[in-house]
């Protein structure tokens, strides 16, 4: 077969694993706050990951679709390090805190914007809010097949077979290209990125195009905002920690053993 | 367009506890709201299962029933729910946020134009214009977002625990049966074989051994075995436990994660050895009876919500205290 054309949707958001201590909640102004570097979201670099496999093994080319508010390249430009092939933008300020359907309706006029494409890829869920939606639904309003928590992702005769956890173990499944199909984490980490490698890269210049609702053949009617009633800190759960410690990491051992002891 | 829906679910072929759940947060919305409560199964002879829901008080229970609906082929679930909320119109839908729940609600939402709001941990009904107000945490548990969203049918999904289990009420539901439209075009993505692995299931532990992103290499996880089995000796069933770090490395399977987007658990005792305390993880720990961890570092999060606390190497302790367990 052709070499695949893969799609990798992958979205930009504050660290979540930014110590809780990091994270604060502007009940005024109903936002959360994290002081934390910006990351790519964790299950979508899993996805990244897969695709790079696959472009490894039968060659292809690897499209990096990233969706948001203020995106920055340079946090982007990580997954072009790593073996994506290009990027593109979506950036409009309508696509400020949309709701999952409507993120899923610019991703799938952006993919039609693209129209050569064989298989999309992306995070299981966002670590934002956590809602994985985005890609199903990006597979309906495609009227393409969906497969979701892929552990292994694999491209054969024109057909994508998949590996997915499920509760008892995994289940291969297989569907007939283009499809979608969401990343958990089984897949494995996105491979490490030399710092000089990515520093080479951020010198280099690139051009990555920015697509706002102009570009894309969308009907700006169809977007909708989050309607964010309330936002409010979550319940308190610390704890009183009492710390053992003893002279020697023997001693502290042994008194570590002492509380086992109480538990039972 | 007066029913609040929900989605039975099934475990081993029986009732899923979490069902027991959605029952009740289905009937006190459809109280609320002057609304009736129904439930829908699906699959192939599910009358057991249908009967199995039908003295909770509910309204009706749909069985939708189909030879294409046998185990979980989200396709066909999807098209066959799809096919009776057009029939019926249900003005809330909810389902659990179960491993069906999460793979059907998105695509059913988006079928019938409706907003979807997944991982919801409170409901409750805005009297002055009938829509849900949906509470779902965000950023991994550090906030909670309340949210409205228009138009129905109001579609959401709800975290286990979020609500007491419904007890029987002794009045009988309606049964309905119903054959939606099937055939096997719909079903795009086919199972060429389902793979049964040894699967850990965590909840029915009472102590667990929880290693992190701090944990050096693959075989120091033998240290927390050697652990498990001292503990288990004396502290009933021990189960190894891990962090999504763990899992991106390979070195344990998925169904060890604990957190938000592994298991969330309840023992009466979790020992965290390496693991920092990243929100994910916590929301998936934290209602444990007892917390104990090891760490390096005394400023790391874990020990925020920690009852008892070592700051040292894992190394250092665990094989000796091993041996004082052994004593």
């Amino acid at each position: 077969m052709k070499e695949p054309r893969i799609i990798v949707c992958a979205k930009q958001i504050p660290d979540p694993e930014a110590p809780f201590s990091n994270v604060t909640v502007d009940v005024e102004k109903k936002e959360v706050v994290v002081d934390a570097p910006d990351v790519i979201s964790p299950y979508d670099e899993n996805a990244l990951e897969a695709a790079i496999r696959i472009k490894e093994e039968m060659g292809g080319k690897i499209t990096v679709l990233s969706m948001g508010r203020k995106v920055s390249d340079t946090v982007l430009r990580k997954t072009i390090a790593a073996g994506a092939d290009s990027l593109i933008l979506l950036e409009d300020p309508l696509f400020e805190r949309l709701q999952s359907r409507s993120v899923a309706y610019v991703l799938s006029c952006a993919v039609r914007k693209i129209g050569d494409y064989d298989l999309i890829l992306t995070g299981r869920q966002a670590g934002d809010w956590d809602s994985g939606q985005a890609g199903l639904i990006l597979g309906e309003l495609l009227g393409i097949p969906s497969i979701s928590l892929a552990r292994s992702v694999k491209v054969e005769d024109g057909r994508v077979v998949v590996e997915k956890t499920v509760p008892v173990g995994y289940e291969v499944v297989e569907a007939t290209l283009p499809a979608v199909v969401t990343v958990s984490n089984e897949v494995g980490e996105l491979r490490y990125v030399a710092r000089t490698k990515m520093l080479a890269l951020l010198r280099r210049p690139m051009v990555i195009p920015k697509w706002g609702t102009k570009d894309l053949a969308l009907d700006a009617e169809k977007l909708k905002k989050v309607h964010l009633v309330e936002l409010s800190p979550p319940a308190d759960m610390r704890r009183e920690c009492v710390f053992i410690e003893g002279a020697t990491p023997e001693d502290t051992a042994g008194k570590l053993a002492s509380v086992f002891k109480e538990l039972r | 367009m007066s029913e609040v829906l929900l989605l039975v679910e099934a475990k081993d072929g029986v009732l899923d506890n979490k069902t027991l759940e959605l029952m009740r947060g289905g009937s006190d919305l459809a109280r609320e709201s002057g609304l009736d409560a129904s439930a829908v199964v699906v699959g192939h002879e599910t009358s057991a299962l249908a009967e199995s829901v039908d003295s909770y008080g509910l309204k009706k229970i749909y069985r939708l029933e189909h030879p294409l609906l046998e185990g979980f082929k989200p396709d066909a679930w999807v098209s066959a729910l799809e096919w009776l909320c057009k029939q019926v119109s249900p003005k809330i839908i909810i389902l659990s946020h179960s491993f069906v729940g999460k793979e059907v609600a998105p695509r059913l939402a988006c079928r019938l134009n409706g907003e979807l709001t997944a991982d919801c941990i409170d409901l409750r009904i805005d009297p002055s214009d009938g829509l849900l107000i949906r509470s779902k945490p965000i950023y991994g548990g550090n906030a909670i977002a309340v949210l409205k969203c228009e138009g129905f049918p109001q579609i959401v999904t709800v975290r286990k625990n979020a609500f007491e289990p419904m007890e029987p009420v002794g009045e009988k539901s309606e049964v309905v049966e119903m054959a939606p439209g099937l055939d096997e075009s719909m079903l795009r993505v086919r199972s060429l074989k389902t793979v049964r692995e040894d699967v850990a299931e965590l909840d029915k532990a009472s102590v667990i051994i929880a290693g992190g992103r701090g944990i050096a290499e693959k075989e120091d996880f033998e240290m927390l075995k050697a652990l498990a089995g001292a503990m288990s000796k004396t502290h009933g069933k021990v189960m190894i436990g891990c962090s999504r770090p763990v899992v991106d490395k390979c070195w344990m399977s998925s169904d060890h994660q604990v957190g938000l987007t592994g298991s969330m658990i309840a023992p009466d005792a979790y020992i965290a050895i390496g693991i920092s305390g990243a929100i994910q993880h916590l929301v998936g720990m934290i209602r444990s009876k007892k917390i104990i961890s090891i760490n390096t570092d005394p400023g790391c999060n874990i020990f925020k919500v920690s009852d008892y606390g070592v700051v040292g190497d894992y190394k250092e302790i665990l094989p000796t205290l091993v041996k004082k367990l052994e004593e």
